[in-house]
């Protein structure tokens, strides 16, 4: 059987760079990539827009040449990668069962990265009435489509959910051709960027209609329209407020949900705010050698802090596989979301490795004029005033050396909001 | 095209498969004619699943008797064509005394249409045996010989098996008009085909009122019922270890929670009276209605689970029994019409029936080359390890994961091909890519690869389900 020191699961930018990190630190070079798709680079590959890179290279990439500047690096480093190999298994041995073309592979690893990345949610997962006919697509789907494939996917489309991914793909049917009627979003906001608010929909005249939601999909073959209508607080129907919009095409995008079936047979402890693992500062899952990272452990809204967190999961990993000593006996400390916090990655503090990290969070409403709080036995450690905080936006606060030394280990960090 | 047959079956869900292949036993040139591009397009892909014990129907009528003939027969015919059957029990159940009183009316027909290992257990026995459920059902009626099975893999099993032994099943065929020449019917189809048929039957579903009205045949009235249904991703632990169903109303069954044979869980249908055959959308209302109902009898019951939702129409006749019968009128012509539930679980039994009719009808010679066996594609999700390697040995293809969620490889979907599949449907029925929680989010662009590798067509040409259900409408460039 093939032995590694580190073996990363996923070939996205959290597995690239947790890889390249990982590789760095260790002294037997032993890394393996495993990525079931064709090619590395993960969903970046599909992403043709620009917007990538510009906090960690402060500049402004595409997706495919974001992922480029790492694979460059991974090729010159020569680590080995596998792709189209996909993991089917993780023993709580820590073997992983792999399989390709080629057969089944069983590979011995003394610790693990997982960066599977997410998937999108569907229709059905939203339950939206109504036909089930061709032309309902899902934003990933319709990239793939037009930006990798080259076709072309209808002539007239809905776009269901106004996050980032739905805005962008608004303004890139529209430069395909494809009519896009209106962005219906349920919410009373867009979770996404005001920029693409303005560069996706505005500068293209394209409606985006909140509080709204598709109550219906018609079409025997190919779907001939949607019927929307606006809802109450409650995000329920309002009736009477029902319109038909005649298209062929309607796209959801209505948000993303980490890839651990993996994680599961691994015996990994989940997060159900995230639907990612529970891990420490060192990215650490519940499962001793088992990491994770990038879209799998929560969803990111912007590749560049995947690309920091990932390192970071990448080093603990190689730290793991060559003195995993430094991992008995842990003594965790639990970092809780309260009011207004929807979730808090990570969400334990590990004392055999109380160094500065990032902690990062979602709200979970929309807020204007609100306070952060970090807490600590009573004890406000950090304050921070925010203007506008959305669920649709992670945020990061720095935990530093000098609010470490302050803790005191028996008590629970608190992260939560206050309006003022 | 001009064919000649001695029978044809209109309609190709699991009644008319299971007739034609029981219809290949027997020395006939026999097709099958249906109006979309494969097989269970109707109710045979949308229905519950659910191989029923028999207590439901009133003794004495076809369905009584199809049902319990058809469930005493499931597991065999499931064994020769490779098709999942589990017999898991079911349970009515009552939540007053009322209810415990139709328990006792429903055992008792049971008891009269030979259904065996009826009995009503206490509350205590249910709740042990599924401490899921409410705390409110106060006693239930067991039935240990109902089932559960994949409803469109037995279609496709019947049609491979039927093909397999030599029949025809000739797709985008819809009947339009039917005409008497001689000792034939001639049989045409909207886009000017036709057919000549010496015996012709009526397995049209919802359509077979409208189909015998065609051949001047008994005028009977089917009025389209429908039924919505969430579907729920695989628990770690299935809620439910059997059937649960709640005391049938005038409506039918009502909502039922099961598990499924893929180990999804199913929970409706409700039932509704449309006026459109073909509307098979499903409503908020509805919805509502199966999801408050279910959760009468599974309190934990969580919608984060969804992955999908669909509806089923069952074909209600005005006669209030299933329509299994030469006409009066029109001689060798065959209505099997009016086939609601418990028409899957009968399907099996009226196959047997009809076919035994008409081979006595045309004095038909036994086919002594008859293969009753059908193998199932071998599936990834279904091997062990060493069986899979043993696979990928042989077929490379067998290594290459399609779809994530159902682990489906591309052999199977390969195969699934070559043993008929010409659509992302088709192929999902076949081998349940894009039927995971990704709902093929990730997998369609793969399969519509492989198809369009595989039947040498343009991406553009690839449908969801036929006619112009095309998913993609240009090519914009060449790579
Ligand atoms: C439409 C869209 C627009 C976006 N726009 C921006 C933007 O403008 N700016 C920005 O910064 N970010 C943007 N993002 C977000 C950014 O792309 C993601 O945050 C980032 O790609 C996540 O990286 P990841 O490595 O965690 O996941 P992924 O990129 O999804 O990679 C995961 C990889 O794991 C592989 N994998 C999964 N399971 C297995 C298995 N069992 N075996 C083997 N391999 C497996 C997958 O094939 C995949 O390649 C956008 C995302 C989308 C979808
Ligand atoms: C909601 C619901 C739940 C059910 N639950 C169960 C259950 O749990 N257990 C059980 O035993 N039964 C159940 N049933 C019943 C069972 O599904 C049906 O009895 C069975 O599928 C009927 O099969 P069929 O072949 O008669 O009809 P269908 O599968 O509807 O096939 C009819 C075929 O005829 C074709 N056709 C129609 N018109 C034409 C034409 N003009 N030319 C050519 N082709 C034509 C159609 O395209 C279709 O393929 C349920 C049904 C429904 C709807």
């Amino acid at each position: 059987m093939e032995k590694y020191k580190v073996v990363v699961i996923g070939g996205g930018p959290a597995g690239l760079a947790a890889a390249l990190e990982s590789f760095k630190s260790l002294d037997d070079k032993k890394v393996l990539i495993i990525e079931r798709d064709k090619f590395l680079g993960g969903i970046l590959n599909q992403c043709i827009h620009p917007g990538f890179g510009l906090h960690y290279f402060k500049e402004e990439l595409t997706g495919p040449e974001y992922a480029h500047r790492f694979i460059e690096q991974v090729i010159e480093s020569q680590i080995e990668y596998l792709t189209e190999t996909h993991v089917i298994d993780i023993t709580p041995e820590k073997e992983i069962v792999a399989v390709n073309k080629k057969g089944l592979k069983r590979i011995k690893t003394d610790a693990i990265v997982f960066a599977m990345g997410c998937r999108e949610r569907t229709r059905g997962a939203i339950m939206t009435p109504g036909t089930r006919p061709a032309g309902i697509f899902t934003a990933g789907q319709a990239q793939r489509f037009i930006n990798i494939e080259g076709y072309r996917i209808g002539k007239k489309a809905v776009i269901v959910g106004s996050g980032d991914i739905g805005l962008i793909m608004a303004r890139r049917l529209t430069l395909e051709g494809i009519e896009v009627k209106a962005v219906v979003e349920i919410m009373p906001y867009s979770t996404g960027l005001r920029r693409n608010i303005v560069q996706c929909l505005d500068d293209f005249g394209i409606p985006l209609l909140l509080s709204h939601k598709v109550v219906k999909i018609h079409g025997k073959y190919r779907v001939e329209g949607v019927t929307i209508a606006k809802v109450d607080s409650q995000l329920q129907e309002i009736p009477s407020t029902e319109r038909f919009i005649e298209c062929d095409t309607v796209l959801f995008s209505v948000g993303l949900i980490p890839e651990n079936e993996l994680s599961k047979k691994a015996g990994v402890v989940l997060d159900s705010k995230t639907g990612g693992p529970v891990v420490d500062n060192t990215f650490s899952t519940s499962q001793k050698g088992i990491f994770a990272c990038g879209n799998v452990l929560h969803v990111h809204d912007l590749v560049d802090n995947v690309t920091k967190e990932a390192q970071t999961a990448g080093r603990y990993a190689a730290i793991y596989s060559q003195y995993s000593e430094l991992f008995e006996n842990n003594i965790h400390i639990n970092i809780v979301a309260k009011e207004g916090i929807r979730y808090v990655v990570p969400q334990k503090l590990n004392k055999n490795f109380v160094q500065p990290f990032v902690l990062r969070f979602r709200v979970d409403n929309f807020y204007k004029d609100a306070v952060v709080t970090i807490s600590n036995a009573g004890k406000i450690l950090i304050e921070i005033k925010k203007s506008i905080l959305t669920p649709g936006e992670m945020e990061g606060i720095e935990i530093s050396q000098k609010i470490l030394s302050q803790l005191e280990f028996s008590n629970d960090i608190v992260v939560s909001l206050q309006n003022i | 095209m001009s064919r000649i047959y001695d029978v044809a079956v209109i309609g190709a869900g699991v009644v008319g498969m299971s007739i034609l292949r029981e219809l290949t036993r027997y020395r006939l040139k026999v097709c099958s004619l249906e109006k979309m591009e494969d097989v269970a397009e109707g109710a045979s892909k949308a229905n519950s699943a659910i191989v029923h014990a028999g207590y439901d129907p009133i003794e004495g009528t076809q369905k009584a008797r199809f049902n319990v003939e058809g469930n005493n027969i499931f597991a065999d015919i499931c064994n020769e064509l490779d098709v999942e059957y589990k017999i898991i029990g079911s349970l009515v159940v009552a939540f007053d005394d009322h209810e415990i009183n139709v328990l006792e009316e429903l055992l008792q027909r049971g008891k009269r249409n030979g259904v065996k290992g009826l009995e009503i257990k206490s509350q205590e026995w249910v709740f042990a045996n599924e401490p899921n459920l409410s705390r409110n059902i106060k006693a239930a009626l067991f039935a240990p010989y109902s089932g559960i099975t994949n409803p469109y893999k037995l279609t496709v099993a019947l049609f491979e098996n039927a093909i397999q032994n030599g029949a025809d099943v000739i797709f985008g065929f819809e009947v339009c008009k039917i005409e008497k020449d001689g000792d034939y019917f001639v049989v045409h189809s909207t886009d000017s085909r036709f057919i000549k048929t010496r015996v012709l039957i009526n397995c049209a579903g919802v359509y077979a009122d409208e189909i015998s009205k065609l051949a001047g045949a008994k005028l009977f009235k089917i009025y389209p019922r429908r039924g919505q249904y969430y579907i729920l991703d695989k628990p770690e632990k299935m809620p439910v270890t059997r059937v649960i169903f709640q005391v049938p109303t005038e409506k039918g069954k009502g909502i039922l929670v099961a598990p499924t044979v893929d180990g999804n869980v199913l929970i409706g249908p409700n039932s509704e009276y449309i006026d459109d055959k073909d509307d098979t959308a499903t409503t908020q209302k509805g919805l509502d209605e199966v999801f408050e109902k279910a959760r009468k009898v599974l309190p934990n019951l969580s919608k984060r689970d969804v992955i999908t939702i669909f509806s089923g129409i069952r074909a209600t006749p005005d006669t209030h029994d299933f329509i299994i019968e030469e006409d009066e009128d029109v001689k060798n012509f065959i209505n099997v019409a009016g086939i609601e539930s418990p028409g899957l679980t009968a399907s099996l039994a009226i196959g047997r029936y009809i076919a035994g009719l008409v081979s006595r009808k045309l004095n038909a010679k036994k086919n002594l080359n008859f293969n009753p066996y059908r193998e199932d594609i071998k599936r990834f999700s279904k091997l062990s390890n060493e069986e899979r390697e043993r696979m990928i040995k042989l077929y490379p293809s067998f290594g290459n994961i399609v779809c994530r969620c159902e682990l489906v490889s591309e052999y199977e979907i390969v195969e699934a091909i070559k043993r008929g599949a010409r659509t992302i449907d088709g192929i999902k029925r076949r081998t349940r890519a894009g039927m995971g929680r990704c709902q093929g989010g990730f997998c369609l662009p793969r399969v519509m690869d492989i198809l369009s590798r595989e039947l040498k067509i343009d991406k553009t040409q690839i449908t969801k389900f036929g006619k112009n259900s095309y998913i993609l409408t240009e090519k914009r460039w060449e790579d």
